[in-house]
């Protein structure tokens, strides 16, 4: 109860907020950006729209 | 089902992709001839014929309707069944489902645009439609999300594409927001009035906070989930950066949530709650332009085929409008830029710009690039696709252009002071300033609106095409088959 009334005050909620998505946003842009090889896994997946191209060229075949 | 046609047709779902897509040509047709003739109405009042029905504040909604859901929104159904099979490797899990959610679809749009003529409106913008609809919409959705979210747990393909991300934000935001705009009281069982739950201020807000994030959800994450899949496709080559498309997802679905109250600048709304949206609304600038980068610089190094392919076109000039418009959005949001914009033509020319300009041409790209690929022919005449393409553009840089001009005279006309203190112009003076350019937008919007009716012809030609190319590939296995 204490920490909902502490959470009421906007000069504790502000601030609380901020932190809280600002560290968020951090973190989801050192998951994309902070390693090499996560990295390269990631952009790997760019190539899911083509995976199931083979079967386009089957066909018209 | 014939051996020649595509192989993914037994392995997915195409038959709910086709229907989907076809109707979101019909209703664009039905959509944009609405909105040509609303605009001529504006221009030459006689179009109204004394005639309630087809009065403008009747026949305004059907065109916001039929374009934003019958054209848009088929076009999303269309899109992400066919995108969330070929990205997942699997089929939707249920056929059933998926035809309830067209038919449903269909009966949602038919009856709201019926109800509106009919004089039926709650009066809330983009959510227009009374109670009884409003529950439909609420079942098509539940089971829209249900389908999608099973599709994707029964994937093949360990990775969720980032499509299928922006897709299923859309679809889950467009819930959230659909349930809570439209919480209202009906005067009886048997009536189609209703009251809001909401009133006064809170009322504006809940319209707001639903408005904008129709157009940050259904208008942008949606397409940009098409844009994603389409644009690659089209283009032959991987995104531009894979992950620049996860910053630029979880970016823009927090900060989209935010803006909604800078609709209602100068307002009984608190001073810090609009100028939070404002705040928020410049901030989104960033994840906006970050996405169409990655979307244009996608052709890096193969900027040729924007000469060559006119479906490359489309899909580029839409990423360039939705740059301009997601510019010109936060600028607008600026509380001194809105004191000249707001409540003028300045605010039609600026959701047009990312309607036509980023909506409809990404979508037109996308449908050129999947409707040949659901028949198994190819585009009936590429001619035609040109022409489409300029009829569009000329189109919207007429209708823009005329509602800046519009706009910021209207503007700057409302607050004109004389040397006493009085206001310079009498309202209908400004009315009389704005009518050459209401005919100027009137005359773009027939450009556009030209230009489906040739996109119409040339998909119906390639249905037609792939039909007699399908069964003539059918009688000569057939006859093979019989001389074996």
């Amino acid at each position: 109860m204490e920490i909902l009334m502490w959470l009421s005050k906007p000069e504790n909620a502000k601030p609380l907020g901020l932190v809280i998505f600002f560290v968020t946003f951090i973190g989801i842009v050192i998951y994309a950006y902070g390693s090499k090889q996560r990295s390269e896994r990631l952009e790997s997946r760019g190539n899911i729209p083509f995976l199931d191209d083979e079967e386009d060229t089957k066909d018209k075949q | 089902m014939a051996v020649t046609t595509y192989s993914g047709a037994e392995q997915y779902n195409f038959e709910v992709v086709k229907k989907f897509a076809v109707m979101s040509l019909v209703w664009a047709v039905v959509g944009m001839f609405v909105g040509v003739y609303i605009a001529s109405e504006l221009a030459w009042p006689f179009l109204n014929f004394d005639s309630p029905y087809i009065s403008f504040g009747r026949f305004r909604p059907v065109h916001t309707t039929s374009v934003i859901f019958g054209f848009g929104g088929s076009a999303l159904f269309a899109t992400s069944y066919y995108v969330v099979q070929r990205t997942c490797q699997t089929r939707l899990i249920s056929d059933g489902m998926a035809s309830f959610t067209f038919w449903g679809w269909m009966a949602v749009i038919a009856l709201a645009d019926v109800s509106y003529m009919l004089g039926y409106t709650q009066s809330r913008e983009y959510a227009e439609m009374e109670w009884p609809i409003d529950i439909l919409i609420e079942v098509v959705w539940v089971t829209y999300l249900i389908l999608f979210v099973g599709t994707i747990m029964r994937r093949k393909q360990p990775h969720i594409y980032v499509a299928n991300w922006f897709y299923l934000a859309f679809i889950l935001a467009t819930a959230l927001l659909h349930t809570f705009n439209n919480l209202a009281v009906p005067i009886n069982l048997f009536s189609m009035k209703s009251y809001s739950l909401f009133s006064g201020v809170q009322d504006a807000m809940t319209q707001w906070w639903y408005g904008h994030n129709a157009v940050g959800f259904f208008l942008t994450a949606a397409f940009l989930g098409m844009m994603y899949y389409f644009v690659p496709k089209q283009a032959g080559r991987p995104i531009y950066s894979y992950r620049l498309s996860i910053v630029h997802f979880w970016a823009l679905a927090f900060m989209y949530m935010w803006v909604g109250a800078h609709h209602l600048h100068w307002t009984a709304l608190p001073d810090w709650t609009s100028s939070l949206a404002a705040a928020f609304s410049i901030l989104l600038l960033m994840p906006s332009w970050g996405g169409m980068i990655n979307g244009i610089m996608t052709l890096s190094g193969a900027w040729d085929k924007l000469r060559t392919d006119p479906i490359m076109r489309f899909m580029i000039v839409a990423l360039s409008f939705y740059g301009m418009s997601t510019f010109e959005g936060p600028m607008m949001s600026l509380k001194e830029v809105n004191a000249l914009s707001h409540y003028t033509d300045w605010t039609v020319g600026h959701v047009h710009s990312g309607a036509l300009g980023w909506v409809a041409m990404i979508t037109f790209g996308s449908l050129y690039h999947m409707i040949p690929k659901l028949w198994a022919t190819k585009m009936y005449s590429r001619k035609l696709i040109e022409w489409h393409f300029w009829l569009a553009t000329i189109g919207i840089v007429l209708y823009i252009v005329a509602m800046w001009i519009s706009g910021i005279t209207q503007g700057l006309m409302w607050r004109a002071f004389d040397e006493f203190g009085n206001l310079q112009y009498s309202f209908v003076e400004t009315v009389a300033a704005m009518h050459p350019f209401y005919a100027m937008r009137a005359i773009g919007g027939m450009f556009f609106l030209t230009g489906m009716l040739t996109m119409a012809f040339n998909i119906f030609m390639t249905i037609r095409q792939g039909k007699r190319e399908n069964a003539a590939l059918e009688g000569k296995l057939a006859s093979k088959l019989a001389h074996a």
